[in-house]
């Protein structure tokens, strides 16, 4: 056979080839250039947050500390401002605002808590037995309209459950409730904040729980209804464990969204910074005292201004644990199926 | 249980087996005119078959036949399936399965299943033995019924030390053991194999082997599987189900691998096709 110099359409590449090639390279670029710029978001988000916090607490932003030389001076002090002797003694007071300010920030921290435990009351155990429900027990004609149903109930604005709970949960269902207990109830409530929050995450825990329900393996229920275990018996002690993981990151995530909830939760729960066993008194969330001093009238720059961003960023390390906390859980109960 | 552990693990496989053979057959399931639908499709066609107690029943056929459905009928897993329909009579100890009054759990809980696929669940070795006797209310010794199971799934020796350690971190053979202890701890009448080796190793397979011939002494076993030697070695009586869903042929396994009666039985074991 003599040798062929030209290997026909070989190994080397036509110009088909190179033009491939040049668009794998570009389409890799613009896939890391959005992912580049998620990232840079978030820190510059961290940074800003940071940068003007650094200002409620030494007069002056960090940035300014350092480029400009402008000295730090002690404006509102971590122990002001975290003062557990005051929380303690009862006296602790948010007030920046006030002819007399006070910067104990417990009270607002107690709101968001407040709420999202409460919130978590609800959403944790009707959550949970809704995507049960959903995944074990309702026949293929139910879940398909179940499911729809409750991607309607996560649509919709948050603005909205905040005026279902000002216009209907607090008068209609509140109100000759607190009137049994002689306690009039005002146009803002504690209570009303956990069950709007509540009811709002209830479609997250739900849906979630359910993916993680649905994809446990049928080898693992069939080998539990072939030893003469009901329903129940299936739920309870072969899906739900085999669950967890999933179950738990959603759990994670509502009570992360129960802590940032704004909008709701400012019109449900009102504006007035106390710390109280009343369900039916009016509290203020650390997410309601950013609206309302974001849209006051002090100026920008201010300490009273800058509070905002101090009281962002406890709200930041709050869902940031809650983060940590899921990754834990995750690595510590993932199952692994072959 | 109530033969004593040591019979079952020092068990002589060969004479055992004859000793089997010998005793007269006494039917604990029957099967007339068994019609399964999938939909409108005809799984199993009139099936008539009679399984005796304390024996090894093969089912063998190519794939589609019908043989897992029939199976499945059995113990009313077919329940799970929205499209699938019975028809006719499955009596276990003369009591049609597919009675109105007839609850599946409790039936169930007499006869036993172990699946294709080893599906341990995923939590300690000594919580997957219990499970069927936890769900059941049993509230005896519970150790002792986990210990006795598990020899009595040949692997005890194996997992003694790591009770606590999930079922999943088993080998696959050991995890198939560990579902058939989990099967048997119950202390069911008749124990439903669906294909139990064909996802193991030919090493694992053969325990599995060694301890359907033990099992026997016990419990009725009814096995599906799609390894004709395996039916020959292991059987005492053999169903052969052909495609249609049809029951064709169902005898002593040595006549049916010797001197099958159907001429598209000996086609199909001597592998003209299947």
């Amino acid at each position: 056979m003599s040798t062929d110099t030209n290997p026909g359409p070989g190994i080397t590449g036509d110009a088909a080839a190179t033009d491939a090639k040049q668009r794998n390279k570009r389409a890799r670029q613009v896939l890391f250039g959005c992912a580049a710029f998620t990232v840079l978001t978030t820190l510059a988000i961290f940074f800003v947050l940071i940068d003007n916090a650094v200002s409620y607490f030494y007069g002056a932003r960090a940035t300014e500390m350092i480029f400009l030389g402008v000295e730090p001076q002690s404006a509102v002090g971590l122990i002001e401002f975290l003062n557990v002797r005051e929380l303690l003694a009862g006296e602790a007071r948010w007030a920046p605002e006030h002819a007399t300010p006070s910067h104990n920030a417990w009270p607002i921290i107690f709101g968001t808590l407040a709420i999202t435990v409460g919130a978590a009351f609800v959403s944790i155990p009707i959550g949970t037995a809704t995507a049960l429900y959903v995944s074990e027990y309702a026949s293929p004609q139910v879940r398909s309209k179940l499911k729809p149903t409750l991607e309607v109930l996560a649509g919709i604005p948050t603005i909205v459950y905040g005026y279902f709970a000002i216009a209907f949960i607090n008068p209609v269902v509140l109100g000759p409730i607190a009137g049994l207990f002689g306690i009039n109830i005002g146009r803002y409530s504690m209570l009303s904040g956990m069950l709007v929050v509540g009811i709002m995450t209830i479609p997250m825990v739900s849906s979630i729980s359910e993916d993680a329900m649905q994809a446990v393996p049928d080898d693992l229920r069939n080998g539990a209804y072939a030893l003469g275990a009901t329903k129940y018996d299936v739920s309870v002690s072969v899906v739900t464990p085999a669950a967890i993981s999933g179950i738990f990151a959603s759990y994670i995530l509502a009570v992360s969204r129960a802590i940032g909830e704004t909008m709701a939760v400012t019109l449900a729960a009102g504006f007035n910074a106390n710390i109280t066993a009343n369900p039916f008194s009016e509290i203020m969330t650390m997410t309601a005292y950013m609206v309302s001093m974001a849209r006051g009238t002090s100026a920008i720059g201010t300490i009273e201004y800058q509070s905002l961003f101090a009281v962002g960023l406890v709200l930041f390390c709050m869902t940031l644990v809650m983060n940590l906390l899921n990754d834990w859980f995750k690595r510590r109960f993932q199952e692994e199926y072959r | 249980m109530s033969t004593s552990e040591d019979s079952l693990i020092t068990t002589e496989v060969s004479s055992e087996r004859t000793g089997r053979s010998d005793r007269p057959d006494e039917t604990v399931l029957a099967a007339r005119d068994l019609d399964v639908y999938y939909g409108d499709e005809r799984a199993l066609a009139s099936v008539d078959v009679e399984i005796p107690e304390h024996k090894v029943t093969a089912i063998i056929g190519p794939s589609g036949c019908g043989k897992s459905t029939f199976l499945r009928c059995i113990n009313r897993m077919n329940d799970q399936i929205a499209v699938c329909r019975v028809d006719g009579d499955l009596s276990f100890h003369g009591k049609n399965v597919y009675d109105d009054d007839v609850d599946p759990v409790a039936l169930r809980r007499r006869v036993g299943m172990v699946f294709q696929k080893p599906n341990p669940f995923p939590k300690s070795i000594y919580d997957n033995v219990a499970y069927g006797l936890r769900i059941q209310g049993f509230d005896g010794d519970m150790d002792a019924r986990v210990e006795e199971a598990l020899r009595g799934a040949a692997l005890w020796d194996e997992v003694k030390d790591q009770l606590d350690s999930s079922g999943l971190d088993l080998s696959g053979g050991q995890q198939q053991r560990l579902c058939i202890a989990r099967a048997i701890a119950p202390d069911p009448e008749v124990i439903l194999m669906d294909e139990p080796t064909s996802a193991l190793d030919p090493v694992a397979a053969s325990k599995i082997e060694d301890l359907i011939d033990e099992l026997a002494e016990q419990y009725t076993v009814v096995i599906v599987t799609h390894n004709m030697q395996q039916a020959a070695r292991i059987s005492d009586k053999t169903a052969v189900f052909l495609t249609g869903g049809k029951l064709v042929e169902f005898n002593e396994t040595a006549k049916v691998f010797e001197n099958p009666d159907e001429p598209r039985v000996e086609e199909y074991i001597t592998g003209k096709f299947g």
